[in-house]
């Protein structure tokens, strides 16, 4: 049996992107293996881990809970679309360099996802309104200190910015 | 104390900024043409004789190469190596006749896509005869249980009782006596990426080419030689970047099956667990232990002598995993001057899932049993638990410090750690936070754990626990080369896990050499291009590789001057070193530039000095300081050369009502000599804490009475999230190891060799105006609940 | 973990889906959020033939904040409604759950009528249904009908929705006492995860503190949610001091029949079943009387 495939176009990190995807392609595995953005991550493949964050519509996600054809018609950002527009590193990457916020880097374009999304909403979190944003976004690594503190060091940088 | 230019100061890791960009290349991003994917049938039964597998209609299902059951793979490689001296407990990834725990693979599917590989999979048809089994590790010894290997004759993989010093003199003397049994549940470090290789083979070279999530010391080695390849026909290539591993990303099997496949199929394959094979048959879990705990001590607290019974779980296969009892030995009185040691380590096989290296090789579960035996100790005398660790502490005028099992401390200051650790946390308002808190009716509790971190990674438990195995060689490695245009790159041979190699290279490099150390590229060999390295285990990377990268640069250097010299035609003595120029000493004008020196080094032999390799490169290989001994008759071996120090205070609340526990406060007092990174010290030391305390609270692979794996998914085996790991800090102390070059000592598992120990002990201080106490981890809820509710009840009859 | 191949529809319009299901019958399923299905068929737990996709239906995706109810389409996200606040105002309930339910990335996905429809005893928007006496208006390509909360739970993981019919809307009652508040607490081992048990209540009480409605439930000790009509009703009149509260919640403890597993035992349960819903009563007390 061959499987039906279905036309989606979907706009990934402001760029129109069309494929022939069968249905159950998962959206995390059309964007890391059709598309090569292998920034995004698989964990677990059943929603706990949160290393396949990405953005739907402006908004974190979990791209293993999600078929690729439902993205048709929607935006997604991956963490290669947090950049600068200039291909810089956004103030919240710089901080996750700057803070020591990662280490293997596996868990890492999750979390950055989970915390923009957090900036983009609140930027000027508490302490435990970044752990609840990053609560489902699991890290093996850091023991998510120094990652709420890039996000603590991103929020005031970009207030700083903002004046 | 010796000032750095670069070592110790904050510096920005070299890996980071692909990592934030998405630009990590880990073994999923490996993208070879044609690659084909391989999904696994495993074994839905604990012991079961294989009667017969069907592949027909797997073979027939869309997309699919080919399926490989285990009659094939293990007539054509050789079994996985097996670390003791069980010779009849072979093992082979794929079942082949009988299987041995539930997850165990039995076929595999290769296919186009993982997806087609999964639809073929379910076709496989095995039919199987259920065999009885066993779970529980004292059944397991029990006469009559069923044997795991009938081959071997018993389930028992190794059992030795050491006496190191006057122990049972010391017990008959002593005035008071504890026993208790300490639980360590099976758990391991679980990192977010599971294994993965791919592997595609040459038949034009004749090479293997290896791509692989591992951190494992002679991997090519053993991959090659089970599948019966001369070392040179297998390359890894350590350009991998690993998606964490603490220890147990070894993925041998997976290796030799896939590579078998690519060899075989003459195609490119790969096999990433998904997170279910994963948690059942990737071979990661931890220890699973239970210590029988004996102490005798004076009413003055100072302990007379420790009597330590452990019995390990390693599953269906042995493996390396046995050694992890044989680590301890190197710390096994940790930070305590205890002059009589008896330690008797039983491995015992059972019917589930092979057990793995988890950070700390075993080191964690025993500093756990020995920091609750502190604790008891101190309840059973009313003396207060501080008073009594710094009773027996080893004082910072005894080092260097031999303990009974032979190896001896390089150096410590511990009083003075957990002086300022309590000082630190305030230890005095600590107390009162804790007894108000029981004042108004919450259950609240301080635990202390002080304790070694070994590092260094000297294996001599091999030769300790294994006498035909006459390995003492634990090398590591860096080859420099500085290029034409004068950049320094830095060779290393192996590949990391987070743990920030390129960072720790190009920070020594810079240090030596005067060089800027964000301008020093460090790239990572393949195995037929590496020098030797024994890969990041044993918290041995700051030492072993700092060690060989400062080895390697100082040549470099030496280099440089002695072509300054030659120029200059006077004494290497008369000139010196500043940032990569060589000048006459009091004549800083007389100069000869980087540029210039590595000019002439390159380009113009009529300058360089007789006997000056030209060009400019260096490699450094050097054994592990203290290593290269065999034991004693009596099992007294100096194992690991260097020891850290880590004093943990954790203030937790139990809510009476739901017994859910959490961590109040927690800071960690750290002493690991010179830290070359502060930042990725505190970093994994964070790391290691939080995966301590999932230890202690959250993380058990349970398995059923039947064998079933019951926590096979991240919805059942719990890995702590940031809203259970607590805010936490660190205390900074520096005792230089006088074994390395900077004075560094090791800290890839720091925090989580301590941290278990001290929530345990916090916990049981909570209970203890209960009069309940719990010593098995992981301290569920569940387990607070039962310990309380069976308090209670006692006290109601 | 890749889930058995599918035939995959994604409909524009409640009337689609109703021809789909009709067409379909047994073996078509309804996907919303997916944050429970989409792993179920990872894992070839769940493995229909169809799917039908509802996420793209607006007509699903509504919030219609009422006098006396609140009212949200079937596919509208658990996010939206956390972050509605006319919705709060009038049923305070709903964000105070919604603030246990899973993590950000998973209610920016998740649906309310998805979590209803999956009906794990252990979910949160279920037992506040439940609570509440939710109304399920269900759509099918004959007609539709109106299903009270009770009536729409049949046990673990299942629904009296019968075949051929969709969740369109659900209707939240509101109460109109002034001083009515409400709390929903739960006990996971992790934040996030699935209840080991859950409690909900509201109460409203007069302007002397007296008890004129109440409502609570568990969830995690059945098959489905549970709410506690009769036991509640026995608060009426009371100034709710703790010993009426305490009673209550014992009792309803004491009718529930728990499960065991890996993570709690049935008598934990039961024990936490009255633990948390005199903690949830007492709450939701405290919230009336500052209002």
């Amino acid at each position: 049996m061959s499987e039906t495939l279905h036309a989606v176009s979907v706009e990934v990190n402001g760029k129109p992107r069309s494929a022939q995807v069968p249905a159950r392609l998962s959206l995390v595995d059309w964007l890391r293996d059709d598309l090569l953005l292998t920034g995004t991550h698989v964990g677990c493949e059943h929603g706990i881990c949160g290393a396949c964050s990405v953005m739907l519509d402006g908004e974190p996600v979990r791209a293993c809970l999600m078929y690729a054809v439902q993205a048709h018609g929607h935006r997604v950002t991956t963490v290669e679309g947090l950049a600068k527009p200039d291909g810089s590193m956004s103030v919240l990457q710089d901080s996750f360099c700057e803070a020591h916020g990662l280490q293997c880097g596996y868990c890492t374009p999750g979390m950055l996802i989970a915390a923009q999304g957090l900036l983009n909403t609140n930027p000027d979190p508490t302490e435990a309104q970044i752990r609840d944003a990053i609560g489902g976004n699991l890290c093996r690594c850091t023991g998510y200190q120094q990652i709420v503190e890039a996000v603590q060091l991103a929020a005031e940088r970009t207030a700083k910015e903002a004046k | 104390m010796t000032s750095f230019r670069y070592i110790g100061t904050k510096r920005r890791a070299k890996e980071h900024p692909r990592f934030v960009s998405g630009r990590g290349r880990f073994v999923a991003d490996i993208a070879l043409p044609g690659m084909k994917h391989v999904a696994l049938v495993a074994s839905p039964h604990a012991a079961a004789r294989i009667v017969s597998i069907k592949t027909d209609a797997a073979r027939a299902a869309p997309g699919v190469l080919y399926v490989l059951t285990g009659e094939e793979f293990c007539a054509n490689t050789d079994s996985l190596a097996i670390g003791v001296d069980a010779p009849k407990v072979t093992r082979f990834a794929l079942a082949r006749g009988v299987v041995r725990y539930a997850g165990e693979w039995v076929a595999a599917v290769v296919a186009d896509s993982r997806a087609l590989a999964e639809d073929a999979a379910e076709r496989v048809e095995v039919e199987y005869e259920p065999l009885p089994h066993v779970i529980d590790p004292e059944a397991a010894l029990a006469p009559g249980a069923p044997l795991v290997h009938p081959a071997h004759g018993s389930n028992l993989l190794y059992h030795r009782k050491f006496v190191w010093g006057p122990v049972e003199e010391a017990f008959a003397s002593a005035e008071h006596r504890i026993a208790f049994r300490a639980v360590w549940g099976r758990s391991a470090t679980v990192p977010i990426e599971t294994f993965g290789v791919a592997a595609q083979w040459d038949a034009g070279t004749g090479i293997l080419d290896i791509w692989a999530s591992i951190q494992m010391p002679k991997f090519p080695d053993q991959a090659a030689r089970a599948l019966r390849l001369p070392g040179n026909a297998v390359r890894v290539h350590y350009d991998v970047d690993v998606g964490g591993s603490y220890g147990v990303k070894r993925g041998i099997k997976h290796t030799v099956l896939v590579g078998y496949l690519a060899k075989k199929l003459g195609v490119a394959v790969r096999l990433i667990e998904d997170r279910l094979e994963n948690l059942r048959g990737g071979d990661m879990q931890g220890p699973d232990r239970f210590f029988d705990m004996q102490v005798a001590f004076g009413a003055d607290g100072v302990i007379r002598a420790m009597k330590i019974r452990a019995v390990d779980d390693v599953g269906a296969y042995a493996g390396r995993s046995p050694f992890q009892l044989g680590k301890p030995v190197t710390a096994i009185c940790g930070p305590y001057a205890i002059g009589a040691i008896e330690y008797e380590p039983i491995s015992v096989m059972t019917n589930k899932t092979p057990q793995e290296a988890v950070r700390g090789f075993g080191q964690s579960p025993t500093n756990f049993a020995i920091e609750r035996a502190i604790d008891r100790a101190a309840r059973h005398l009313g003396m207060d638990q501080v008073e009594l660790r710094k009773r027996n502490f080893i004082r910072k005028d005894q080092f260097p410090y031999t303990i009974p099992s032979g190896s001896t401390y390089d150096s410590g200051d511990y009083h003075g750690v957990l002086d300022e650790t309590l000082a630190a946390i305030d230890y005095g308002s600590l107390v009162r936070a804790r007894d108000e808190a029981r004042r108004s009716g919450r259950l609240a509790g301080i635990g202390i754990s002080s304790c070694l971190e070994p590092s260094g990674g000297n294996s001599a438990f091999e030769v300790l626990m294994n006498p035909k195995n006459e390995n003492t060689t634990w090398m590591d490695s860096c080859l420099v080369r500085v290029d034409l245009s004068g950049a320094i790159t830095g060779v290393i041979g192996n590949s990391s896990a987070g743990q920030g190699h390129e960072s720790l290279v190009s920070t020594v490099l810079g240090e030596i050499l005067e060089r800027d150390p964000e301008t020093i590229r460090v790239v990572r060999a393949d195995s037929l291009t590496a020098l030797p390295s024994n890969s990041p285990v044993g918290s041995r990377m700051a030492i072993m590789l700092g060690g060989a990268a400062a080895g390697a640069a100082k040549t470099i250097k030496e280099t440089l001057i002695a072509i300054a010299a030659h120029n200059f035609e006077c004494s290497p003595e008369d000139l010196e070193y500043r940032d990569g120029s060589v000048n006459v000493k009091g004549a800083p004008s007389k100069e000869f530039s980087w540029d210039q020196l590595v000019e002439i080094a390159h380009r113009k032999f009529h300058k360089l000095p007789p006997g000056i390799e030209p060009g400019l490169q260096a490699k450094f290989v050097w054994e592990v300081p203290t290593g290269g001994a065999l034991p004693t008759p009596e099992g007294r071996i100096q194992i690991y050369p260097c020891y850290a120090f880590e004093a943990h205070v954790v203030l937790v609340e139990i809510d009476p009502d739901t017994c859910k526990p959490a961590i109040r406060k927690y800071l960690c007092g750290h002493d690991c000599g010179v830290m070359i990174n502060p930042d990725i010290v505190h970093g994994m030391t964070y790391g290691g804490i939080a995966h301590g305390l999932g230890a202690a609270l959250y993380e058990k692979f349970a398995y059923t009475e039947d064998g079933q794996l019951a926590s096979g998914t991240f919805m059942d085996y719990l890995i702590p999230s940031a809203m259970e790991v607590p805010a936490m800090a660190i205390v900074d102390h520096c005792t230089p190891s006088p074994l390395t070059t900077f004075g560094q000592k090791g800290s890839g598992e720091a925090g989580y060799l301590g941290a278990p120990a001290a929530i345990a002990n916090a916990v049981n201080d909570a209970l203890a105006p209960l009069g309940a106490s719990i010593d098995t981890l992981p301290m569920s809820h569940l387990a607070i609940w039962n310990a309380i509710g069976a308090r209670k009840g006692a006290a109601s009859t | 973990m890749k889930a058995a191949p599918f035939e995959y529809a994604r409909a524009a319009s409640l009337s689609e889906v109703c021809a789909l299901l009709a067409t379909h019958g047994d073996g078509a399923k309804l996907l919303a959020g997916g944050q429970s299905l989409v792993p179920m068929m990872a894992m070839r737990l769940v493995r229909p033939a169809w799917l039908v996709d509802i996420n793209e239906i607006a007509e699903l995706k509504f919030i219609a904040v009422e006098k006396d109810m609140a009212r949200t389409g079937a596919c509208t996200r658990q996010g939206a409604v956390e972050r509605d606040h006319a919705l709060a105002a009038r049923v305070p309930l709903l964000r105070q759950a919604l603030a246990w339910v899973g993590h950000v990335q998973t209610r920016n996905r998740g649906t309310i009528g998805g979590s209803l429809a999956h009906a794990d005893p252990c979910a949160e928007l279920p037992l506040v249904a439940q609570v509440l006496g939710a109304r399920m208006l269900l759509r099918s390509g004959t007609g539709a009908r109106t299903l009270e909360a009770e009536k729409f739970f049949a046990g673990p993981m299942a629904t009296n929705v019968r075949p051929g019919e969709c969740l369109e809307e659900i209707h939240w009652p509101a109460w109109s006492w002034r001083h009515t508040g409400s709390a929903f607490t739960e006990i996971s081992v992790r934040h996030g995860d699935f209840a080991m048990v859950a409690a909900a209540a509201q109460v409203a009480i007069d302007g002397d503190g007296r008890c004129v409605r109440a409502a609570f439930g568990l969830g995690g000790v059945g098959g489905t949610p549970l709410a506690f009509p009769k036991i509640a009703g026995r608060l009426v009149g009371t100034r709710l001091d703790d010993a009426a509260v305490n009673d209550a919640a014992h009792a309803a403890a004491t009718e529930t029949q728990p499960g065991s597993d890996l993570h709690a035992s049935a008598e934990y349960r039961r024990h936490l079943a009255g633990v948390l819903a005199a903690r949830a009563l007492r709450e939701a007390r405290e919230r009336a009387r500052s209002l």
